[in-house]
């Protein structure tokens, strides 16, 4: 078996390629698409860390089912932040976050 | 108490009525709003002065029922009196046995001091006198006062003036008399003044005011020194006690006390001095000629029922006091009696002189109503109580009516005047007077003339009055009363040789024989020959209510300046006495009850027997009335009526009294007298005190506060800007600040959040490595 470093340094150079993509991406679809890469490279962490734990058995299944939760998190998130960037698109034909400036004071 | 059934208790209901009149006047019907006066009125007015300025014009309906309020006001008292009249008739004894009622005031330490009511006969016959007169003169009111603004303010002030002298009638102690007595005082002041408008009105109004004044300060002095002594005001405790009669009169007073007198005589003539002004007395006469600036009935109101008649009223209440240590009918004179006698007889001639040279037809009989009471105060100083008192009720009936037809008179001439203006009369007026209606004087006589004609009731009442007045021997009022003043004064002089009752029978007849005089010579110029001016040819009243509420009251007072004599006839008079007097003078019977029962003064020694017999008839004092009036009469008929003076004739007596004429009609300048040595000095020190005491003193100790307050005042406004307003407003400021700074923050750019979010989770992270330790790498 791999040892631990090896999924988190996947999963950290995940996560750094979803900041990345967060932070300088423009597109509201692209940031969203960059938030899952993060909430994923969450995700190899918690199932690496359950797997490697004193209480990884196959009883105790905690990091499956975190991992489940975020998920489905996730899709729900994705739903709704592609429904409000379809909304934001059809008013503003734009999907540039810096531009939906309706409410700033 | 049932107070409408007890018949002791229903004295105080006299003065209700007039006053709870005043009340319901003034505060609710009298409402008015101010408008510019115009000469609205028909026929010129008693104040023209009032054109153009803004005057308190009370509703039509306010004005009638305000005029209803004080006539039922007047008519209750006249009511009440009467019954109580009758009540008191029903007393077994009227004199010793009263009608009394009174309650507890004010607690003076270990006594109660008593309010109360008293109805003895010298009540008896004010309550006879008072309310007829008073009725009389509201009905009158009703016609002189029609076109006046202000005849609402007129009716409340003339219904307390009523109130006031009904509170004085029945009262049962001087205090209460006292409280009437100035509370008439004020209403004078407010009546006189009423036409304030005119400088003179209310310059008459103060002077009224002030004269008085100075006389009751020196009565209520006398008063508190009544009750320090006697530890009572009440009238029966007093005046009816001989016990305390004789206390008065033995007692050394604490000032004047190695003079011999007793405090009797100190209390006697400071009380005196309260009637000298309010009565007129010289010197203190000088404001009532000048209160004929008030409306007329206001005039019959002071001179005849109320004000002048009170001072005289309250004299004959307190006579026991004066006569207290003497005994005037042996020709032992007391100091009250003798200053009385001195005071009132002077007067009486005084005034008597200064009326024979008025031109207005007011202030003859002004004057004369000062000599009139002269003659009742010397009637009091020699003794002749029930004389005082018998003069003092036929002179307010005919007083009265004298007043209110020469207020007819006046209006009859005003009515005149309009007239002449309104038809534009070009044809020359005799008395050329510069062709404006304010050089008219319509009280003068000497523009009036042949009046007889155009208003036959005012003269035949004018007449009956003025013959009542002269005394005209026999069949008026004032022969009666006058003739016993005399024959009082003469029974001193036959039988004790006594100084003052000599002086009070030459100086009261030679007064008498003025006074017919006068009042010929003034119905002759008012009344007779032919109209001297174009307004006496259309003087009359007119028609309607006006006319109508100006004659009755002639009418029916006419009547009681005859018959008032009848009730007074002495007993011995040839055919008169038993005819009038069968059985004895009933208004001696009567009055004399209200002095100490001889069975209860023979015990002292200080006392004298009040109850002294009626002079016997004696040829001489009557023969002297019958001379002076007559005499007086044919002079003044022979001088005026048979040669009425042309229309520009001077008057005859000009030349006759040569230099007396001008000391006479200027009132031997004692007004100008006064004027310079009190009015000047006052208004001097007055001015003196503005200048140092005011403004020297008060106004710089007023300045220094005010400064230090100012000052003090800026160092808070300082404090208040630096202080208060720095905290208040910094920490909003500072608020402000800090939110617009953080503000910046707030750049609405998701990934700029992120991004921070970001780097504190790393510096989070990096703490929570750093401080763990144990992950360190080794």
């Amino acid at each position: 078996m791999a040892p631990l470093w090896m999924y988190l340094a996947v999963a950290a150079a995940l996560f750094s390629l979803g900041v990345f993509g967060v932070l300088s991406r423009r597109n509201a679809v692209a940031i969203l698409m960059s938030v899952e890469l993060m909430l994923n490279a969450v995700n190899i962490n918690l199932v690496a860390f359950w797997r490697y734990s004193e209480t990884g058995t196959e009883l105790l299944l905690n990091g499956y089912a975190f991992t489940a939760f975020v998920l489905i998190v996730a899709a729900a998130e994705a739903a709704v932040g592609l429904a409000i960037i379809i909304t934001v698109y059809r008013n503003r034909r734009s999907v540039i976050p810096e531009q939906a400036v309706a409410l700033k004071g | 108490m049932d107070i409408f059934n007890d018949p002791n208790a229903l004295p105080w209901l006299i003065p209700a009525g007039p006053l709870l009149a005043f009340l319901i006047i003034s505060l609710i019907t009298n409402k008015s709003k101010q408008v510019p006066a115009t000469d609205r009125h028909e026929y010129g007015g008693h104040h023209p002065d009032y054109d153009g300025m803004p005057v308190p014009v009370v509703h039509p309906w306010g004005r009638v029922i305000s005029v209803a309020v004080g006539m039922a006001g007047v008519l209750v008292a006249l009511l009440i009196s009467w019954q109580t009249l009758s009540n008191a008739v029903d007393l077994h004894h009227i004199g010793p046995d009263v009608l009394a009622s009174s309650i507890d005031w004010m607690n003076t330490g270990e006594t109660t001091f008593q309010m109360g009511v008293l109805v003895d006969p010298a009540t008896i016959i004010m309550l006879v006198m008072v309310p007829i007169a008073v009725l009389m003169i509201f009905i009158y009111s009703i016609g002189y006062m029609a076109q006046d603004p202000r005849q609402a303010r007129f009716f409340a002030l003339i219904s307390l003036f009523a109130g006031a002298m009904l509170t004085l009638v029945v009262a049962d102690n001087v205090l209460l008399l006292f409280v009437g007595w100035e509370i008439m005082g004020v209403c004078s002041y407010m009546l006189i003044g009423f036409w304030f408008e005119k400088e003179s009105a209310y310059k008459a109004a103060i002077k009224a005011f002030t004269t008085t004044r100075i006389a009751d300060v020196v009565m209520l002095l006398g008063i508190a020194y009544l009750y320090s002594i006697t530890g009572t005001l009440s009238f029966r405790e007093i005046m009816y006690n001989p016990e305390t009669l004789d206390l008065l009169a033995t007692t050394t007073p604490i000032i004047f006390g190695g003079w011999t007198v007793s405090a009797a005589s100190i209390i006697g003539i400071f009380l005196i001095i309260g009637t000298v002004g309010k009565s007129a007395q010289f010197p203190l006469h000088v404001w009532l000629p000048d209160a004929m600036e008030g409306p007329t009935p206001v005039s019959a109101m002071i001179h005849a029922a109320a004000m002048v008649s009170a001072g005289i009223f309250s004299l004959i209440r307190l006579y026991p006091l004066f006569a207290a240590g003497g005994d005037p009918h042996h020709g032992v004179m007391t100091e009250p009696l003798a200053f009385m006698a001195v005071v009132g007889a002077f007067t009486a001639l005084l005034a008597a002189t200064m009326a024979v040279a008025q031109n207005d037809v007011k202030a003859v009989l002004a004057y004369s109503t000062i000599s009139q009471l002269g003659f009742m105060m010397a009637a009091l100083g020699i003794g002749a109580y029930i004389a005082a008192a018998f003069h003092l009720i036929t002179h307010a009936f005919f007083k009265a009516l004298l007043f209110m037809a020469a207020g007819s008179v006046i209006h009859g001439m005003e009515h005149g005047e309009h007239h002449v203006h309104e038809h534009g009369h070009a044809h020359s007026s005799p008395h050329p007077d510069g062709g404006g209606a304010a050089e008219f004087d319509p009280q003068d006589m000497f523009n009036m003339g042949g009046l007889r004609k155009t208003m036959p009731v005012t003269f035949w009442t004018f007449l009956i009055g003025g013959l009542s007045l002269s005394g005209l021997p026999l069949i008026s009022a004032g022969f009666w009363s006058k003739d016993e003043i005399l024959a009082d004064a003469w029974l001193g002089i036959e039988k004790y040789g006594s100084g003052a009752h000599a002086l009070v029978f030459v100086l009261l007849a030679l007064a008498a024989f003025m006074t017919a005089f006068y009042t010929m010579r003034q119905i002759s110029l008012t009344f007779g020959g032919e109209p001297r001016t174009e307004a006496a040819k259309h003087a009359n009243l007119g028609q309607g209510v006006v006319s109508f509420t100006m004659t009755l009251p002639l009418l029916i007072l006419a009547v009681f300046a005859i018959g008032a004599g009848f009730v007074g006839v002495p007993a011995d008079f040839p055919v008169f006495g038993p005819i009038f007097s069968p059985e004895y003078n009933n208004f001696k019977h009567l009055m004399i009850e209200s002095l100490p029962l001889p069975e209860a003064t023979a015990a002292f020694a200080s006392l004298p027997n009040y109850h002294a017999k009626p002079p016997p008839f004696n040829i001489v004092p009557v023969a002297t009335s019958f001379i002076v009036a007559l005499l007086g009469l044919w002079l003044g008929y022979r001088v005026y009526w048979r040669n009425p003076p042309g229309d520009a004739d001077e008057d005859p007596l000009v030349n006759a009294l040569g230099p007396l004429h001008g000391l006479f009609k200027n009132r031997y300048y004692l007004d100008d007298i006064y004027g310079e040595v009190f009015v000047k000095p006052s208004q001097w020190l007055a001015r003196q005190v503005i200048v140092f005491l005011d403004r020297g003193i008060i106004d710089a100790i007023l300045h220094v506060i005010a400064g230090i307050s100012t000052w003090l005042g800026d160092l808070t406004k300082v404090l208040n800007l630096w202080l208060i307003d720095g905290v208040g407003d910094g920490i909003p400021i500072a608020i402000f600040n800090f939110g617009g700074w953080l503000r910046r923050m707030q750049t609405g750019r998701i990934q700029q959040y992120l991004l921070l979010a970001l780097i504190a989770a790393v510096l989070i992270g990096i703490v929570l490595v750093l401080s763990s330790g144990a992950a360190l790498p080794q």
